[in-house]
């Protein structure tokens, strides 16, 4: 398979996930179009490992740990947004404005 | 045969364990997991117990980092690199993270409010410091992106700790653009590591000098590494987030996010930028460049209209990072400008916890405001400041003018070598804009000075609660304004100091 495919693949995922953070204004949609960006960049080294034929397989390992550091973070973020809900009833970022946005 | 399985009937090549490479972040590592099940099993620890811990930890890891003073390696199979920059950031940031700890000593608010970050704060702080320490040792991109993670992650649960409404908001904002930022540097690693084949930032670094590389590949993945670090420093434009941050977030929490996470993430910004991507200084300076006359001049013309004196100090931090970026754009082909931001970092740190020392002081006075939506930390609450606390009123005259970059204090002596890098460099434009940017700062630090020493105070002065619980904050607060004043009077040995720094292994 030629590289490229992998790779355009994961730019139109990047891509939606950029789209999505910035038009989706539901907290928890913003959290999921980042995990589409992180999943992009996880197809990304994956392909180059493959590409590459790396005998480290640091692309591949590279990948392990994005996906973990992701469980983390998604983690974190989904205890903040029910932080906000218990204390506002919303989730719409638009709505969350005390501060100067 | 199957390119994996090739590879496995190759012997592994297993890397060297070097503990004591890694023994200050050890050090934190543990103190921080000990502090967390204390935590955990022992709820009734009053905060000086908890801060004396962390303390002892901070100390044992400053311990270490002496140890390991004249150490210079790369460690882990290049994982991990010892040299100037990566031992000045350890002390620079385990001298931060005390001052941070007695901040967070004294607690966010008056006593007896329910709005104190809970005890959980101390491990935090380790965990966030070790982060740190690691980003600025860091010589692979696996390890560049774990301690960012780390020290982030530590920071968003810190941000949004307290039953403030500001405090949670300010922390979803933070975490939402953080997680944002991360990916888009994740995106430029995986460019640049196909790119170059490797995240090593010693081999990518030799991959540059190859013109037989992918040139386009790399460049894209350079261009989003630059945005994923300069979102982390709070350069224009991808700076939104930073004065909503630094205004919700508690003051001792913000205080430490504008210092350390500065050091840290400038650390690591200098590595890859003018370590292992020096060879391709021609393409990435005018963007840099770019970013820094952007970051100083919108920092300081927005911060002439805040009218919080948090958020001023945000955006005044705003137009630093755009300082340390003529230092990074100077850096790739002048040493003295790697030590030039090193030294900056030095001196940034100390003036801004000193700020924000003052603002925690002046936000503990006066009655509750249940209407703020942050701290007090309006300018119309320091009128009169000098009558009312002299004491505080001239250490936030001495913070301000440091600030500034009035002689003899520190910001003078920090912005003259990164300035003299810039024209070493022949970068004389980008200096020039700096100077006028300063010229704007001065306007803003000083105001803060009018209102505190020539207005009048308003309400009853009699009416005020005593400031202190413990000495803490007053210890913290003494140690800030000694040091801005002794680096400002005394700069040769510690830009001695910084000048190993030159030289970056990987």
């Amino acid at each position: 398979m030629p590289l490229m495919y992998p790779l355009v693949f994961a730019a139109f995922l990047f891509s939606a996930g950029v789209y999505g953070v910035l038009a989706r204004r539901n907290a928890v949609m913003v959290l999921m179009s980042i995990e589409l960006m992180l999943n992009a960049v996880n197809v990304n080294l994956v392909a180059f490992n493959a590409y590459l034929r790396d005998e480290l397989v640091s692309g591949q390992v590279f990948a392990l740990f994005v996906i973990a550091v992701a469980a983390a973070e998604v983690g974190i973020g989904l205890a903040i947004v029910l932080l906000i809900f218990r204390n506002r009833e919303t989730v719409n970022i638009d709505e969350v404005d005390l501060l100067r946005w | 045969m199957h390119p994996l399985a090739q590879a496995t009937t190759q012997p592994l090549p297993l890397p060297e364990v070097d503990w004591r490479a890694i023994a200050p972040e050890l050090a934190l590592a543990v103190a921080g997991v000990v502090l967390l099940l204390v935590v955990a099993f022992w709820p009734r620890a009053g905060r000086g117990v908890l801060a004396g811990l962390t303390l002892a930890g901070l100390a044992a890891a400053a311990a270490l980092t002496v140890w390991n003073w004249d150490l210079e390696r790369v460690a882990f199979e290049g994982a991990v690199s010892l040299d100037g920059i990566t031992r000045y950031a350890r002390a620079v940031l385990l001298a931060v993270g005390a001052l941070a700890t007695l901040m967070v000593a004294q607690g966010d608010s008056r006593e007896g409010e329910p709005d104190d970050s809970p005890p959980e704060v101390f491990p935090l702080l380790l965990f966030a410091l070790l982060g740190m320490v690691l980003l600025a040792a860091a010589s692979d991109l696996l390890v560049v992106f774990i301690a960012l993670e780390i020290l982030s992650l530590s920071l968003y649960v810190m941000a949004g700790e307290t039953r403030r409404l500001a405090a949670q908001e300010a922390a979803m904002k933070y975490f939402l653009l953080g997680a944002f930022s991360s990916a888009f540097l994740l995106y430029g690693i995986a460019l640049c590591y196909g790119a170059t084949g490797s995240t090593n930032l010693l081999e990518i670094a030799d991959a540059t000098g190859d013109p037989t590389a992918d040139g386009t590949l790399l460049l894209a993945g350079v261009g989003l590494l630059a945005v994923g670090f300069l979102f982390k420093v709070s350069a224009v434009p991808f700076h939104m987030w930073t004065p909503d941050v630094y205004q919700g977030t508690p003051t001792p929490v913000a205080a430490f996010m504008a210092a350390a996470t500065k050091v840290a993430g400038f650390a690591v910004f200098l590595r890859v930028f003018a370590g292992a991507l020096g060879g391709l200084v021609v393409s990435w300076r005018p963007v840099i460049a770019g970013a820094a006359v952007l970051t100083m001049l919108v920092g300081a013309a927005l911060a002439v209209v805040q009218t919080d004196l948090k958020r001023m100090l945000a955006y005044s931090s705003i137009s630093h990072a755009g300082y340390l970026l003529v230092g990074v754009a100077a850096a790739a082909t002048v040493p003295a400008g790697v030590s030039a931001s090193m030294f900056y970092l030095l001196t940034y740190a100390f003036m801004v916890m000193g700020a924000f020392m003052v603002v925690q002081y002046v936000s503990r006075l006066g009655p509750p405001d249940d209407d703020a939506i942050g701290e007090r930390s309006s300018l119309e609450d320091y009128r009169g400041l000098a009558r009312r606390h002299p004491w505080a009123a001239g250490l936030l005259a001495v913070f301000m003018l440091a600030l500034t970059g009035i002689p003899p204090l520190s910001g003078f002596w920090a912005k003259y070598y990164v300035f003299l890098a810039g024209i070493e460099a022949g970068l004389t434009w980008l200096v020039v804009v700096a100077v006028i940017s300063s010229v704007i700062s001065a306007f803003f630090y000083l105001r803060v000075l009018v209102v505190a020493y020539l207005q009048e105070p308003v309400g009853d002065p009699g009416a005020e609660t005593a400031p202190g619980r413990t000495p803490a904050l007053g210890v913290a607060l003494g140690l800030a304004g000694l040091l801005t004043v002794a680096i400002g009077l005394a700069p040769e040995a510690l830009i001695a100091a910084a000048r190993s720094a030159e030289r970056i292994l990987g």
